[in-house]
């Protein structure tokens, strides 16, 4: 137990559901389109731009909750430029998207120019007066900005969204095939626009949330492949939304940990603590999902096919 | 028209009119007209290509008409989408690809409603209705679960709740099993019954002189005739429908002989999750012959084909061809040995959709053929190789630098099975081999198979066409949940034994005594 001394495992569990939130809400996001059968790989630049201009916006008006809603913005202005590409045009749905990460890298990174080293404005806790103040609830449950409950309420959201929804039966069968839905009249492209859209304002608050409550500071490149971590847990946690979380979680926790295992100078090579999230994360999901044939049937049949109204 | 004594007749439901429909290069429909009476049972008959599914998509709402009108009980009938089209009373069952496989009988079923009820409401609306029509099934099950027979009832079940006044079947027998078509006339009898007219689309004479009372015949996007199919024979329908007489092909006296290719004790797990098992799976077919195999789709067919081709090796011994045993052998090796196969998926199986036909053929007679010599491809034997099969089989291309998915269905089926028998096999398997072919690609494929036959080489077909395999095969074998029956010879075989043989029909026992019930 010497390894784990001096690391208080509330502080560690209040952490992990904080660093969770933007991948869980990036992932939720992509949930969400790749369930309406659009593979987008452009989440990590969604995300970046998110973060950038959700970190402007919030810096400009001095409002916090203002650069949240322009994260989302720009988040889904970015969906929406792959949504013409690849919905209007046809464009490939992988290249699209790969192409998507780069430009939001760069154009983040000429946004943040002037935002080095700028302090942002403080982001709110929902403090509720005496919940808050319990022992080891309160800083569990009770201690936290607003985007870690909308993570939560958004995970619950798309559950029941896509579970007893009318909207998400259609989705669901765009996303399982698009010709059949076609031929029963629903519109598929519309479908697939605004799923895109919704996966692109969920990436953008996902970004925001790193540079105005977690960081909180603008550096280039600070989501550090956040977004593939949430498009891989998106597959292994088969499109199911409480796995999604589960996940996050997991990342998350463990990439608290590791930290706390540097600071506490345990003797093991950083770079090994450094790896250590993106590796349990995966192992886990993989011996989750493995070895179940119907496992297979969660995924959306027409996911990454183009979809082209014959006739 | 030319009684006079008969009562006027009904105001018709559906009048169609000068409906006329081009895509570029090609007119679908020119001046379409028919009407269809309240109750009747209503048959568009054509080959592929006749322009019968742009018109039923054109009455569905899906595609507008260039030209023409139509009338729904007297009003001016102009759907602009499938929802109006079931605003207006009008409901269809789809041949392909309108269920959704992930999802439960329920979930499709409210997936086809205009204002769905709550699932739990629904759940019992569908059963209340597959009972009265004799048409079970669990609205809890996924899609995936379920049989061909019962897919098809999930789509009719889902038209019916809406309470149509026309209802559309686009060729709804092709899966089901002779027992499953007698229930399936059985309930659309009851429907007509009720009412409803069913506009019924086929290419299959026999039922459409068994079911329907008046039809209209198309080709080449033109209506040629309209009649009352009770009052033709087959062959007249056939020979209105192709605009020629169609020949079966000559069929070459049973062998005698050792077996060429021979299969034993062939058992493999399900590859993927809705795949079927094959269990010991055994067969025997001399030089010379040719294996009829039936079945309902789904039963093992593709898993045959993949454990014979070599996509999925097994044990050696598994498989021989003329005695040497190959089962442990890749498809490469076993096609230089002289096992061809052709598999049921023409475009992105059998012949890859984007490259040209030269290229295709590399795919699989790059050994036979000798197209590839020290690791080079021979691009002018390949080219020479390829205008050979175009020239022997009447492959319809401006030529061979055509990529194979420019190619219609029957044209690249016509390919893919003359690039596999110019290579004068030991022994081919063909899965499907005229799936969705018209019927004069069709019967030159058939002929090939028989030649090929003719010429002492072993042929399986794989077909649910039970009238090919009876018009083709010697012999005759059923694959029934991955089991394959043993082969008995197809002279004598009745209509009856053969439904047997292909398992009866699957979960349908509830069903029969309704069935039967209904004058026939």
């Amino acid at each position: 137990m010497t390894l784990l001394a001096g690391i208080d495992p509330v502080a560690v569990a209040a952490a992990l559901i904080v660093a969770a939130t933007p991948i869980l809400l990036a992932a939720i996001g992509e949930l969400v389109t790749e369930k309406a059968g659009v593979l987008n790989l452009g989440v990590e630049g969604m995300m970046i731009l998110g973060a950038v201009v959700g970190f402007a916006a919030a810096v400009a008006t001095g409002s916090v909750l203002l650069g949240l809603a322009a994260a989302a913005a720009a988040g889904a202005a970015l969906a929406g430029l792959f949504a013409v590409l690849v919905l209007g045009l046809l464009a490939n749905q992988v290249a699209t998207g790969l192409a998507l990460t780069l430009f939001g890298l760069g154009l983040s990174a000429l946004i943040g120019q002037g935002y080095i080293g700028v302090r942002p404005p403080p982001a709110g806790r929902l403090a509720v007066p005496g919940l808050s103040d319990l022992p080891v609830l309160g800083r569990l449950v009770f201690s936290h900005d607003v985007l870690v409950y909308t993570g939560v309420a958004l995970v619950a959201g798309v559950w029941a969204f896509l579970r007893f929804s009318r909207a998400g039966l259609i989705l669901r069968a765009v996303g399982e095939s698009h010709d059949a839905a076609h031929a029963l009249g629903f519109p598929v492209r519309r479908v697939r626009a605004l799923a895109i859209l919704f996966g692109g304002a969920c990436a953008g608050l996902g970004g925001a949330h790193l540079s105005l409550v977690r960081v909180p500071q603008w550096t280039e490149g600070m989501t550090a492949g956040a977004g593939w971590i949430a498009l891989a847990l998106v597959v292994f946690a088969s499109w199911r939304p409480w796995r999604v979380m589960l996940g996050a979680w997991l990342f998350g926790g463990i990439a608290v940990l590791q930290l706390n295992l540097q600071a506490a100078g345990v003797k093991i090579p950083v770079e090994y603590l450094a790896m250590s999230p993106y590796l349990v994360t995966i192992l886990v999901l993989v011996i989750i999902t493995a070895d179940r044939p119907r496992a297979a049937l969660h995924a959306p049949a027409a996911l990454g096919r183009p979809f082209h109204a014959a006739g | 028209m030319t009684a006079t004594a008969a009562p006027p007749p009904p105001a018709p439901l559906l009048e169609v009119e000068g409906i006329t429909k081009a895509y570029p290069g090609v007119l679908a429909n020119s001046d379409i007209a028919f009407a269809i009476r309240p109750g009747a049972v209503h048959a568009l008959l054509g080959e592929n290509g006749a322009g019968k599914s742009t018109l039923v998509k054109i009455v569905y709402g899906l595609v507008r008409p260039d030209a023409g009108r139509m009338r729904l009980l007297g009003a001016p009938y102009a759907p602009a989408s499938p929802a109006a089209a079931r605003a207006a009373g009008v409901a269809m069952v789809f041949q392909h690809f309108s269920l959704f496989e992930a999802l439960t009988v329920a979930e499709n079923v409210a997936l086809g409603m205009e204002r769905p009820p709550p699932l739990r409401r629904l759940a019992g609306r569908i059963r209340a209705v597959s009972a009265a029509y004799g048409l079970p099934l669990d609205p809890d099950r996924p899609v995936a679960d379920l049989s061909a027979g019962e897919r098809q009832r999930v789509e009719i079940v889902r038209c019916l709740l809406q309470e149509p006044r026309l209802l559309i079947m686009d060729e709804p027998t092709s899966v089901l099993t002779p027992q499953e078509v007698e229930i399936l006339f059985g309930t659309l009898r009851r429907i007509a019954a009720d009412g409803t007219a069913i506009l019924y689309i086929s290419h299959k004479l026999e039922e459409i002189i068994l079911l329907c009372e008046s039809a209209t015949i198309l080709r080449g996007g033109r209506v040629v005739a309209g009649c009352d199919p009770r009052r033709r024979s087959a062959r007249e329908l056939a020979e209105l429908m192709v605009g020629r007489i169609v020949q079966p092909p000559a069929r070459a006296a049973a062998p005698a002989g050792a077996p060429v290719l021979e299969v034993a004790g062939l058992s493999l797990p399900a590859a993927w999750p809705h795949g079927r098992a094959l269990h010991d799976v055994r067969l025997a077919v001399r030089g010379g012959e040719i294996l009829g195999i039936g079945g309902v789709a789904g039963n093992g067919q593709d898993e045959l084909l993949a454990a014979l081709s070599g996509e999925r090796p097994g044990p050696a011994a598994a498989v021989r061809l003329d005695g040497r045993p190959i089962g442990a052998l890749a498809p490469a090796a076993r096609r230089m040995a002289g096992l061809a196969t052709a598999p049921e998926e023409r475009l992105g199986h059998a012949a890859a959709p984007d490259m040209t036909l030269t290229e295709n053929t590399l795919l699989t007679a790059a050994g036979r053929e000798r197209l590839v010599r020290h690791g080079l491809v021979g691009w002018r034997r390949a080219q020479g190789f390829a205008a050979r099969i175009i020239a022997a089989f009447d492959v319809r291309t401006p030529g061979t630098e055509v990529a194979a998915r420019a190619l219609s269905g029957g044209n690249l089926q016509k390919f893919v099975i003359g690039r596999e028998i110019l290579q004068r096999p030991r022994a081919l398997v063909v899965n499907q081999p005229t799936w969705g072919v018209d019927a004069a690609a069709a019967a030159a494929i058939r002929q090939a198979l028989a030649d090929l036959a003719g010429a002492g080489a072993a042929v399986v077909v794989i077909s649910q066409d039970l009238d090919e395999l009876m018009e083709l095969a010697h012999r005759f074998a059923a694959l029934n949940e991955g089991r394959l029956t043993p082969a008995r010879p197809v002279e004598g075989l009745t209509v009856r034994e053969i439904g047997l043989m292909l398992g009866g029909a699957h979960g349908m026992q509830a069903a029969r005594p309704a069935a039967e019930g209904v004058p026939a």
